[in-house]
């Protein structure tokens, strides 16, 4: 499954509302440790079932990214019935992440 | 049996890689976390000779392509110990063990932490070691560094283009970063010194909302109100895996000269990690080079 962009226009949609868990990725176009994360976040998409992923590019959606409370990136964050569930800082390895989503 | 196992592929492991490469060996490079060690946190690399300007992530992926296209394996594995069995190595993981006919050692430094109570739980909710990172998620809002060297005293100029308030804790009465730096900052009407203070206390229940600051004299106890804590008091290395190998100074890194030889033939060091008094980018690929050369020579 593709990669969800996620504003503050459709994050009820597509994250609070969600019926399935729902890992957010929060990442800026300058922080070098997000682009290492994105590819592996960009990979378990590819296999996501049960879950979706969407990310947040907290440059461009900075009143999105301060209701979150994100204060560093990258931040991953788990969502389960429109509720934060799980919230990672830094660079995680693919099998942590899918132990995030458990 | 690989040629040479090399423990962190940030400059120095990842050059160490090249250069082994090069000279005809088999390499095997573990890394606990990403590769590209702490360079990636850093936008702009301007003091590189030859390279004007690049960006830590791509300088890293530069290095990590160079090395992969030359033949690497790459193993997100954390190295747990090294054992020396003469001609032959044994590096354990988790959940593996692998097999060298040598060992560097290049398992760079990290970010000193204050060691307060919560410190660790609170990154990401307001603790932050990189002012550069995260700077901008408390634009308008107070923070507080901490620290008195030149990262200490540039986070703290840095913020205060962002921030409503910043307040510079250090234990000491003067500063030992540059003194321009010192006085361009006492020009800056909402940063605010905090001397011979130290922070002993976190406070916030889910995030930083402010800290105690007791002072270092009277030993009064303050609270600054504050939605961010810029912890910059330097770097410290972790080598406590490796202590019955190799010998350990005072502040933890591995005791070897220019030469990046430890005591244990078949085993060298690499960056941050070792005993040196300049730690760049340079420096740590120049030691990347002279360990894997040493390495590869050594192999019989």
């Amino acid at each position: 499954m593709a990669v969800i962009e996620v504003n503050l226009d459709n994050f009820e949609q597509e994250v609070k509302q969600a019926d399935v868990p729902v890992l957010v990725d929060c990442w800026a176009p300058w922080c070098g440790p997000c682009k290492m994360l994105s590819p592996i976040v960009d990979a378990i998409a590819e296999e996501a079932e049960g879950f979706k992923v969407c990310k947040i590019n907290v440059d461009d959606e900075d009143i999105l990214g301060e209701r979150l409370e994100v204060a560093s990136i990258p931040t991953l964050l788990v969502f389960k019935n429109g509720e934060e569930a799980g919230r990672s800082v830094g660079v995680k390895g693919k099998d942590e992440i899918l132990a995030m989503l458990k | 049996m690989t040629d040479i196992i090399i423990v962190g592929a940030g400059t120095a492991g990842m050059s160490a890689a090249i250069y082994g490469l090069r000279a005809g060996k088999s390499v095997l490079v573990f890394e606990a976390a990403a590769y590209g060690g702490q360079i990636i946190n850093t936008p702009d690399i301007e003091n590189y000779p030859g390279i004007a300007h690049v960006s830590g992530f791509d300088f890293a992926t530069g290095l990590y392509n160079q090395m992969m296209d030359l033949g690497a394996e790459l193993k997100f594995e954390r190295v747990t110990s090294v054992e020396d069995a003469g001609d032959k190595k044994i590096v354990r993981t988790a959940s593996n063990e692998y097999e060298a006919k040598a060992v560097i050692l290049a398992t760079g430094a990290k970010n000193r932490p204050l060691g307060l109570e919560r410190e660790q739980e609170m990154i990401g909710s307001g603790v932050s070691y990189c002012a550069t990172c995260d700077g901008m998620f408390f634009r308008r809002k107070d923070v507080v560094v901490n620290g008195g060297g030149n990262t200490a005293l540039e986070d703290a100029a840095f913020l205060a283009n962002y921030c409503n308030k910043v307040y510079l804790v250090h234990r000491r009465d003067a500063f030992r970063g540059d003194a321009a730096a010192v006085k361009e900052l006492e020009s800056k009407e909402n940063v605010e010194f905090v001397l011979n203070a130290t922070v002993t206390k976190i406070l916030g229940e889910k995030k930083v909302e402010g800290v105690e600051v007791t002072d270092k004299l009277t030993g009064e106890t303050r609270v600054i109100e504050a939605q961010g804590l810029f912890v910059a008091i330097g770097q410290m290395p972790e080598n406590q895996a490796f202590a019955d190998l190799v010998d350990l100074d005072a502040g933890g890194y591995i005791a070897a000269g220019e030469d990046c030889l430890t005591r244990t033939s078949g085993i060298y060091t690499a960056g941050d990690c070792r005993t040196k008094t300049v730690r760049q980018l340079t420096t740590a690929a120049a030691d990347g080079a002279v360990a894997a050369l040493a390495a590869a020579a050594g192999i019989k």
